[in-house]
């Protein structure tokens, strides 16, 4: 049985505690806020360079003189898996699972005998596929110290990406990462980007025959190394959004816990109060009957 | 034919510009292009330079690097990997620009070389244009 004062001291600690993640969580809604405007805004160019690639992969995809970032270097033998993940914790299951839906497709490409390699963004995805996945990294990009993501930050990793896959490196990437879709769900999602893959093309596009100058494989060749940085850069952004978002739900969670915690502590000081009060009434009325 | 049509500057990050104009002037790969209501559809990539915007209002000019524009008869759709104001691009925004591309050229993989200087000229040829 604790004592009053622990009780008492244990009632602070706790609502110290519910102060914390109640502030971690109006700003965890904050950034939430702008994280949902920067995906905001880089919707426009991402939807019109996704159409644009889509309709010229369209028409050059079947030929023989398509670009490799296009048509794959024929082979899915090396995987390369960028696995994206934040940098920070205490945002419930987002990293995990990120890290989880890595691990799993990781597992299955080694069970079918390939190669996997593995480049993490983000500090927390570098450390929960360490254990088991280890010696397959070859790269990790730190964006601790980035304050605003930007697409700087993006071109960087996808020029690292090109880089590697000129070299020869892999024959084909997929990111990993998480897709925002309210405060409450982000769903982990991969998505491959080299060699580039484009979901059907809606039917508005096709009723304007366009020209292309110059020919349509040159500007192809020229938008796909940009489309990259353009998956990537969007991939960022939608983990930036989903991981306030995640955070701010546990925080949520936390300060509930913390509330109900308090409330049932309380409970038990008064409770344990009032017995010591009566223990004492009863020992002042024993002595008071035996004079 | 209307006399004005729509034009959109986007870069990855935001939506720059959303204006009506009567003619845009785009540096494309293959030369300076002057578009106007009721031009022929037609995507073309950019090279670095001054993109001209003459509207109702007046012009307005806007340096660009790297991407597209897509022209329909209604309106003009500028997507710029970097894109912003002519008046904000001062010398050292610049130099940190010609600084990536020469890296560009130094790092390139042999096959795309040319391209990137190339590059490279047309960003030199945009600081004489800016300073000159």
């Amino acid at each position: 049985m604790p004592s009053l004062k622990d009780l008492k001291n244990r009632i602070g600690s706790v609502k110290n505690t519910r102060k914390i993640t109640k502030a971690m969580q109006m700003v965890a809604a904050a950034k939430l806020r702008r994280a949902q405007e920067a995906a905001e805004a880089a919707r426009p160019f991402a939807d019109r360079m996704t159409a644009v690639m889509a309709g010229l992969a369209a028409s050059v995809g079947g030929s023989d003189g398509a670009p490799r970032l296009l048509a794959g270097t024929g082979s899915d033998k090396v995987q390369l898996l960028v696995v994206m993940t934040a940098e920070r914790g205490l945002c419930g299951g987002f990293n995990a699972n990120i890290a989880k839906l890595a691990r799993t497709r990781a597992n299955e490409l080694l069970a079918q005998g390939k190669t996997v390699k593995i480049l993490t963004v983000g500090k927390k995805g570098r450390d929960a596929l360490r254990r088991d996945l280890g010696q397959y990294f070859i790269g990790h990009v730190d964006l601790s110290e980035v304050k605003r993501l930007g697409y700087a930050n993006a071109q960087a990793i996808a020029r690292d990406l090109l880089a590697r896959f000129d070299a020869g490196e892999f024959d084909v990437a997929t990111i990993f990462y998480s897709r925002f879709q309210s405060v409450i769900a982000q769903i982990p999602t991969a998505k491959q980007i080299i060699p580039a893959q484009f979901d059907a093309v809606e039917g508005t596009d096709t009723s304007l025959v366009y020209d292309y100058e110059p020919s349509e494989e040159a500007i192809l060749a020229d938008l796909l190394p940009r489309g990259v940085s353009t998956a990537v850069f969007a991939a960022l952004l939608e983990n930036g959004a989903s991981e306030q978002g995640a955070r701010m739900s546990a925080m949520d969670n936390a300060t509930r816990n913390a509330g109900d915690m308090i409330d049932k502590l309380t409970v038990q000081y008064n409770r344990s109060r009032q017995a010591a009060i009566t223990t004492e009434l009863v020992e002042i009325i024993a002595g008071a009957e035996a004079l | 034919m209307a006399d004005t049509m729509q034009f959109d500057l986007v870069s990855p990050e935001r939506k720059l510009t959303s204006v009506q104009a009567r003619e845009v002037r785009i540096p494309s790969a293959e030369g300076e292009l002057t578009a106007m209501p009721g031009h022929a559809a037609l995507i073309t990539t950019l090279r670095p330079g001054i993109l001209t915007v003459v509207g109702p209002e007046g012009t307005a000019d806007y340096a660009v690097t790297g991407g597209f524009a897509e022209i329909t008869p209604e309106g003009v759709t500028v997507l710029a990997e970097r894109g912003l104001p002519k008046a904000e691009l001062t010398a050292e925004v610049f130099a940190e620009m010609l600084a990536e591309a020469k890296k560009a050229v130094a790092e390139a993989h042999p096959s795309v070389v040319d391209a990137a200087a190339k590059v490279l000229a047309d960003m030199e040829g945009l600081g004489a244009h800016m300073l000159g």
